[in-house]
């Protein structure tokens, strides 16, 4: 389906394409192998100016938005998502960064993440607050110009491997869901420690990592926006980059999709390749319609996203939910299809099965996304009573 | 260092396959792509340049559509590109394409280094280098797996068969070099931007001052009188059944065969 | 329609097999009629899928004075050599060289170039089959270095007009006849596959393959001399030497100025590696990613011990570290074509089938059924090659006891 690209993002989606084609692939299944972070790839998309593309030019970055993030995130993640949510994920810890850093925090720390030299990382996850955000238990208490910050952060993507990090801490537990601060850490302060790499079901190349706090102590002018937002920081960052799990999504489902649909073509039996049965045909028609409509609706919200406006809670909610769960559905559909085949780790499907099912759990699990939905939806219709 | 890099716009032969039904090439769907020893010109002359200083000039001589090649050279770094191109060439071998591109050089003005991929994957003759070197009347060194510069000389690490030289020549001089050299780095997308809005010059058989009777199909001294697909091979026959079963059928049809 | 080419309108049909034999998309349908545009660049690929002979390549040569080239006669083989010693391919040139001589009543010369010792390997190339071999000794012609060598040779060719100049493609030889043949304007054809003389215009067509392998070209030069061509390596056979063939060993002097001397050879590094000799195995064992890792190239080592095989590597072992370059089999590799190749876990990539596929008896092991390495086998195992390949090496090797 044509989604009128202009040039420049035709070009950043070909590049994305092409490194993952050429430096991606060949690495992809030693990487879900040994759960080896991926580093020397991310380095490849560093130079090719890949890793800065919603961040301004003044500080290093191309300039685009949401929908080129998008783009480039799909093509990686349709060669493999394990890479696909390193490079995603760095993005969700640089966006609270775009979206409420000073000019001096901008200047300090957009530039090594547009250039590819620094990667970031988000915090908020904790063990007894999943869903459930609010229930953080993390502390960061003021101490006359500094901070103090205590307590573990858990599943942290890119845990470990960033050198950026932005985290969500307790002020004041007083003041419930208006009592917690954003902050910016990195890697080697004092009293920030990391937990071991999770060994995990798929997207295994990423790092996964328990984020420590033991008096950790910063300084204020690492705070990120005013003391009580921080729970504003998460929400209105992770509205922001939803659509970018969304086109994760969509590039798993998509790379699934492709070898399923080449393997039915090959696959003789009964005298004729598979894929001249009807039964199988309609599975590959589904597969194909589904990825389109997740594609479209999550280009659709980057869209919306990349106007500036600020009401895109239900659109980029939905663009995540049915991405994943049409990725996750693709997926599964992809390994009936190649059978026996399907099941075996000499082939990729069962890979891009195993990297799906994250999608549907994190960065709000699908469940937390159709409330916010429906919360949206109820609002929308009293309003116009 | 002033370094020029000619290159070659090629089909990818890679995917280029032979239809059994008819014997023939199938070319469709294959794309046009810069030749991949280029690239490892391009890498090796941008190394080069990036160490040292200097400007790294691309050129090809090709049907319009081969700017599409200097493109991505000048995405991947490159400062300036020349597309060689004129009716007149179309048809050349290797001696006539030397010559045109040692014209093209000659025009340039002053250079250092020429560098060159070891053959392109179409003709795969590895002729030119060494042909636009005479032409050029400088020093050749080919097969070359490193260059390392230093004053006005380069010490170059050649790879044959089952030995390895390493060779040492004043500037300027042209070199040929093999896929191990390095790995060629991706285009940019800063790159690719400024390829996109660069406008690359076109220079006609006129502009090079080249001799008619030097270019192209009219200047080539060797003639393709014929192509053709090679004969394929018949069916192979599968063998099936244990292990030990299918290497005593093996042994016997390989002794039938005497080929052990 | 491009100058050069033209496809003759009453005798397309419409039928559209030459659209996607056309190498650079040059070739459309306007309805029933092939259109060529400017894309093309006269490779001639087009000509021969036309079963109605409706495309012609119009050569639009300006017809000069007709040179006169019935003084250049004589096929010259340059024999080749490293620390004193004739490379093979030389030998076998020369066996291919007395076929040609034959058809043209000419003689074979082989052209020896070397230090002062170098007179001693003159007498092995008579017993070869070369009729005279003319000697150039210096100092400065020990090791290869292009320039003397290039104006050594061009002053033998100035000098005693051969008709044909044949070299093996080998690094030395592709590096001194391109630029030979650049000096004094003459056809060189790369990597020739096969060698014979017209029987009308007594002129040598060179075929060779081209597109990594996927085609094959025939190719003359009518009218330079001489006409020179580099041979692929281990194509043709070097006859049984005799020694008490006779021929004429002719010393002449070497010029080469400082000028020539530009380019110094610092240093010759062998191969620390034990030699591997693809080049030369009449047999090969082959493996491929298929393996899983270097450790597992044990069992092809195995199996080529027990049969006096070289091993032999696809590019993606290479590149993953399992094993050296030097046992790459390829299109950047080495070019190989034993009697037997058996591929083991090797998928048969055309870059890999280009370096191989002109072996006598190929048989693939891969436990993928649509691998394209099938279609090139003569013997195909789907299988475990890690059943396989020990089951072979123990039948193998009781078997040949």
């Amino acid at each position: 389906m044509d989604y009128l690209l202009t040039d420049e993002q035709k070009m950043i989606k070909d590049l994305a394409r092409k490194i993952s084609e050429e430096k991606v692939k060949p690495l992809r299944a030693e990487l879900d192998e040994t759960g080896q972070f991926p580093w020397e790839l991310m380095k490849v998309f560093a130079e090719a100016d890949l890793c800065g593309l919603y961040i301004a030019p003044e500080y290093g970055g191309f300039g685009g938005g949401c929908l080129e993030f998008c783009l480039a995130t799909e093509e990686v993640s349709r060669i493999c998502g394990g890479v696909g949510v390193t490079f995603a994920a760095s993005a969700l810890g640089c966006y609270p960064l775009v979206l409420f850093g000073t000019e001096e925090q901008k200047k300090k720390y957009l530039p090594p993440i547009a250039s590819g030299k620094k990667l970031a990382a988000f915090g908020l996850t904790e063990a007894n607050a999943g869903s459930d955000a609010s229930g953080i238990e993390t502390t960061a208490k003021k101490d006359g110009d500094y901070y103090i910050l205590n307590g573990t952060k858990q599943w942290i993507t890119n845990g470990g491997e960033a050198e950026i990090y932005t985290v969500i801490a307790m002020t004041d537990k007083k003041r419930g869901s208006r009592g917690a601060t954003a902050f910016i850490l990195e890697k080697g302060m004092p009293g920030f420690t990391f937990g071991k790499k999770e060994n995990k079901m798929g997207i295994r190349c990423s790092a996964t990592r328990e984020l420590v706090f033991q008096d950790c102590k910063i300084h204020k002018s690492q705070m990120l926006g005013k003391e009580g937002m921080g729970f504003i920081v998460a929400m209105k960052t992770l509205d922001r980059t939803r659509p970018g799990i969304g086109a994760q999504a969509v590039g798993i489902a998509q790379g699934a999709f492709e070898e399923a649909l080449n393997y039915s073509r090959t696959r003789v039996q009964f005298g004729k390749p598979v894929s001249s049965f009807q039964g199988v045909q309609h599975i590959l028609a589904d597969m194909a319609t589904q990825i389109e409509a997740a594609r479209a609706l999550v280009i659709a919200t980057a869209r919306t996203v990349d106007t500036g406006t600020d009401s895109i809670s239900r659109d980029s909610a939905m663009s995540k939910l049915f991405a994943s769960d049409v990725s996750m559905k693709v997926t599964v559909d992809a390994v009936q299809i190649l059978g026996g085949y399907g099941y075996m780790k000499e082939y990729p499907v069962e890979k891009y099965m195993r990297d799906a099912k994250i999608t549907q759990i994190y960065e709000g699990t699908n469940q937390i996304q159709r409330n916010v939905i429906a919360l949206q939806l109820i609002k929308e219709s009293a309003a116009t009573k | 260092m002033n370094i020029v890099v000619c290159i070659k716009q090629v089909p990818d032969t890679n995917d280029v396959r032979i239809d059994p039904k008819t014997n023939t090439l199938i070319r469709e769907g294959v794309k046009s792509i810069i030749n991949p020893f280029d690239e490892n010109a391009v890498e090796a002359a941008l190394r080069l340049r990036d160490a040292g200083g200097g400007k790294v000039t691309v050129i090809t001589m090709g049907p319009p559509q081969a700017a599409d090649a200097l493109k991505t050279a000048i995405a991947m770094g490159a400062d300036e590109a020349v597309l060689i191109s004129d009716r007149a060439f179309a048809g050349a071998d290797t001696w006539a394409t030397s010559y045109t591109l040692s014209q093209a050089i000659k025009k340039l003005g002053a250079y250092d280094l020429v560098l060159f991929g070891k053959q392109a994957i179409d003709g795969d003759t590895a002729q030119v280098g060494p042909g636009v070197a005479e032409f050029l009347d400088i020093p050749q060194i080919t097969f070359a797996i490193s260059i390392e510069s230093e004053g006005g000389k380069i010490r170059v690490k050649r790879q044959l068969e089952d030995t390895s030289e390493i060779v040492e020549t004043d500037l300027p001089a042209a070199v040929t070099v093999i896929k191990q050299i390095n790995e060629p780095r991706m285009p940019s997308l800063k790159g690719q931007m400024r390829a996109k809005k660069m406008a690359i010059p076109s220079w006609s058989a006129k502009d090079i001052a080249a001799d008619e009777n030097n270019t192209g199909l009219n200047g080539s001294p060797t003639k393709v009188v014929r192509i053709f697909t090679p004969p394929p091979r018949g069916k192979s026959e599968l063998l099936e059944g244990e292990p030990e079963i299918i290497a005593k059928t093996l042994f016997g049809k390989l002794k039938e065969q005497k080929v052990l | 329609m491009p100058e050069g080419i033209r496809v003759i309108a009453e005798k397309c049909k419409g039928c559209r097999l030459c659209v996607p034999s056309c190498p650079y998309g040059a070739i459309e349908m306007h309805g029933k009629l092939a259109v060529i545009n400017d894309k093309c660049v006269l490779c001639g690929a087009c000509v021969g899928p036309c079963k109605f002979k409706a495309i012609e390549i119009t050569v639009t040569k300006k017809e000069g004075p007709k040179k006169d080239l019935s003084g250049f006669k004589g096929i010259w083989v340059f024999a080749e050599q490293h620390q004193g010693k004739v490379q093979g391919v030389a030998m076998e040139l020369i066996a291919e060289a007395r076929k040609l001589a034959a058809d043209l009543g000419e003689e074979v010369a082989a052209v020896l170039l070397g230090d002062e010792g170098i007179k001693k390997a003159a007498q092995e190339l008579i017993h070869y089959g070369a009729d005279k071999v003319y000697v150039c000794s210096d100092a400065k012609l020990k090791n290869y270095t292009t320039e003397p060598y290039c104006d050594t040779i061009v002053e033998l060719i100035k000098a005693h007009n051969p008709a044909i100049v044949l070299m093996g493609a080998t690094t030395t030889g592709r590096d001194l006849a391109s630029r030979i043949a650049a000096r004094i304007r003459v056809g060189l054809t790369a990597d020739c596959t096969g060698l014979d003389i017209d029987p009308e215009k007594k002129i040598l067509r060179q075929t060779r393959p081209a597109f990594g392998g996927n085609i094959m070209a025939t190719i003359i030069s009518p009218d330079f001399r001489p006409q020179m061509a580099t041979v692929r390596p281990k194509v043709f056979k070097k006859l049984q030497p005799d020694a008490s063939r006779k021929g004429r060993i002719i010393e002449l002097p070497v010029k080469i100025s400082e000028k020539s001397l530009r380019v110094k050879l610092l240093e010759i590094i062998q191969s620390t590696e034990k030699k591997v000799n693809l080049a030369e195995a009449e047999i090969i064992v082959s493996g491929g990613r298929g393996l899983g890792c270097a450790e597992n190239f044990k069992l092809v080592k195995d199996l080529a011990d027990i049969i006096g095989g070289a091993v032999g590597a696809s590019r993606a072992t290479v590149d993953a570290g399992w094993i050296s370059q030097f046992h790459q089999v390829g299109q950047t590799g080495k070019t190989v074509s034993p009697k037997l190749y058996i591929a083991c876990g090797i998928s048969g990539a055309i870059q890999h089938l280009a370096g191989m596929s002109s072996s006598d008896v190929i048989v693939a092991i891969n436990k993928d059924q649509f691998a394209p390495i099938f279609n090139v086998a003569t013997y195909g195992i789907v299988g475990d090659l890690f059943e396989v390949l020990p089951a072979m090496t123990k039948t193998f090797k009781e078997l040949l006891s």
